[in-house]
């Protein structure tokens, strides 16, 4: 078999050639090894130049200043960093946080951990477009809410927030208002000089740079303080201790810069060729996009296949990487809760794929994906005892179910 | 998901899929499990006279090893008495199918199925 296309760019991205190429000449004796740390030779001079372009090069493509920007191993410890680092902060000023229900995990772990330590959490609802209302986040800060974490884009649907606006009303009430932007960056403008972000996660992997490294962005002013939660040499100004990976770091610089000269261009191909694998299904029956359609990344299509399940759906369609948000491809069996949560049911969320695309996929990836899909949606509906149903025009949703 | 050979070989090509006429005498059905929960089995037997199940059907929604399950009952309960086709465990089903851990819970549905269509068939015969 030969390798399945690739449309799963949410959960990660191959790393660029440019990127991988620049990132060799900082391994091996006759590359640029040295420790950035190290101030005595040029050796560390050197690595620490290179480390000092690519934190230009990360900034540049958010707007931000490149003192602005903490190196991590990723957006899940950049959340962590985040909000543990201001809610310890701050802890002083309060113990009330607000979040949503669909954010990633490592921002939804992070808070159960603070409420561990006795911190409170309210998790908001998003609406059935997956957007979180400007009010509801409104209605939800008190005297002690010190950080509101609401992502960009979101992982599983796509969907937008408008944090231009959820930032401002943070500043107005000055509660400190954490991104996670590990799906945005490189895909939508983010202008860290208009929007009012206090501290913003950021990953390599999703913008075609290397696994393994990722950013926290800090503002300066008004100055954000975090406590560190990785205690060491007193790196990155003391707020992440560790020594420097140079060849990850300078990977991550390369790929925001590639971003930044080719985002506009690369978005423009990649939202025809969603709109067109849209398109494709024009003809299906019971078919759902999941989340707002306009208030989405290009890259992003989550649709729901009723009446088949998710995990025999990827079954069939194996010549593709796609992702489920099936229960039994999750090591939990549970269905997606992001799609729970804009309220879904069940059966719509056991059969949803989400289909990202991105630098590397071509027109005749997304024909071949449309003709394998509803060749292999039509076979299994034909093995579906809910479809029988919903075409003898019963309505599955009034029958007494044993669930197990 | 790394499945057995058998379990690939009958989700590629499921054995006797199809619906029979529930009004139908000697026909038997048993619907099990919950679209909630990703699984809804549907499986059909027709009995003759002696109690011999002479064919079975099944339609399934559900990941490939519950379409496996259901697809690999529907062969073994043809040609058995009521009482044998009752005998059949789900740990046979797990077993002949290699099912990893986690999918236990679709050989417990098919299981499920044959007595819930059994059950279903002797309740018409009485009533």
């Amino acid at each position: 078999m030969s390798s399945p296309i690739y449309l799963d760019y949410s959960a990660t991205t191959p790393v660029d050639k440019r990127v991988a190429e620049k990132m060799c000449h900082y391994l091996t004796m006759d590359g640029n090894f040295g420790n950035p740390a190290s101030r005595s030779h040029k050796y560390g001079w050197d690595a620490e130049t290179a480390v000092e372009q690519a934190r230009a090069d990360v900034a540049a493509l958010i707007n931000a200043d490149a003192k602005e920007i903490v190196w991590t191993s990723g957006a899940t410890e950049s959340d962590n960093l985040a909000i543990k680092g201001a809610a310890h902060f701050y802890a002083k000023r309060g113990k009330h946080i607000i979040t949503s229900k669909t954010e990633h995990k490592a921002v939804l772990d992070t808070c159960r951990q603070l409420e561990r330590e006795g911190y409170e959490v309210t998790y908001l609802d998003p609406q059935e477009d997956g957007l979180i209302k400007l009010e509801d986040i409104e209605a939800a800060m008190r005297d002690d809410t010190i950080i509101v974490s609401i992502m960009h884009v979101n992982n599983e649907i796509g969907v937008i927030q408008d944090i231009e606006a959820i930032g401002e009303l943070c500043r107005s009430k000055k509660i400190i208002f954490h991104v996670d932007a590990a799906q945005s960056a490189g895909k939508i403008e983010i202008d860290l000089q208009k929007l009012k972000v206090d501290l913003l996660s950021l990953s390599a992997h999703k913008v075609y740079g290397p696994k393994g490294i990722g950013v926290l962005y800090v503002r300066r002013k008004p100055r954000i303080r975090i406590e560190a939660q990785m205690h060491g040499g007193g790196h990155e100004r003391g707020m992440r201790s560790g020594t420097l990976a140079t060849h990850q770091i300078v990977g991550m610089g390369e790929a925001f810069k590639i971003a930044k000269e080719e985002m506009v261009s690369e978005n423009k191909r990649i939202l025809a060729l969603r709109d067109r694998l849209l398109k494709g299904f024009e003809n299906m029956e019971e078919l759902y996009v999941n989340g707002n359609l306009e208030q989405r990344v290009p890259h992003n299509l989550n649709l729901s296949f009723n009446f088949v399940e998710g995990e025999s759906l990827l079954m069939a369609i194996d010549t593709l990487a796609v992702s489920s948000g099936s229960a039994c491809t999750s090591a939990s069996l549970e269905p997606s809760y992001v799609l729970r949560a804009i309220g879904r049911n069940d059966e719509l969320a056991h059969s949803s794929i989400r289909f990202s695309l991105g630098r590397f996929t071509t027109e005749e990836d997304v024909d071949y994906t449309i003709k394998l899909l509803t060749e292999k949606v039509e076979k299994l509906r034909l093995l579906s005892p809910l479809w029988d149903m919903y075409k003898d025009g019963i309505d599955i949703s009034t029958i007494q179910w044993n669930a197990h | 998901m790394a499945y057995s050979d058998k379990v690939m070989d009958h989700y590629e090509n499921p054995r006797n899929v199809g619906t029979m006429d529930n009004d139908e005498s000697g026909v038997g059905t048993g619907m099990v499990g919950a679209p909630a929960c990703g699984d809804v089995m549907r499986l059909q037997i027709k009995v003759d006279e002696q109690g011999i199940i002479e064919d079975a059907k099944f339609k399934t929604y559900g990941c490939g090893s519950a379409i496996a399950s259901s697809s690999l009952v529907t062969e073994w309960v043809k040609g058995k008495t009521l009482e044998e086709a009752g005998q059949i465990k789900n740990t046979d089903i797990a077993e002949e199918l290699a099912l990893p851990p986690v999918k236990i819970h679709c050989s417990v549905l098919a299981e499920d199925a044959i007595k819930a269509a059994i059950t279903d068939y002797q309740e018409k015969q009485s009533g």
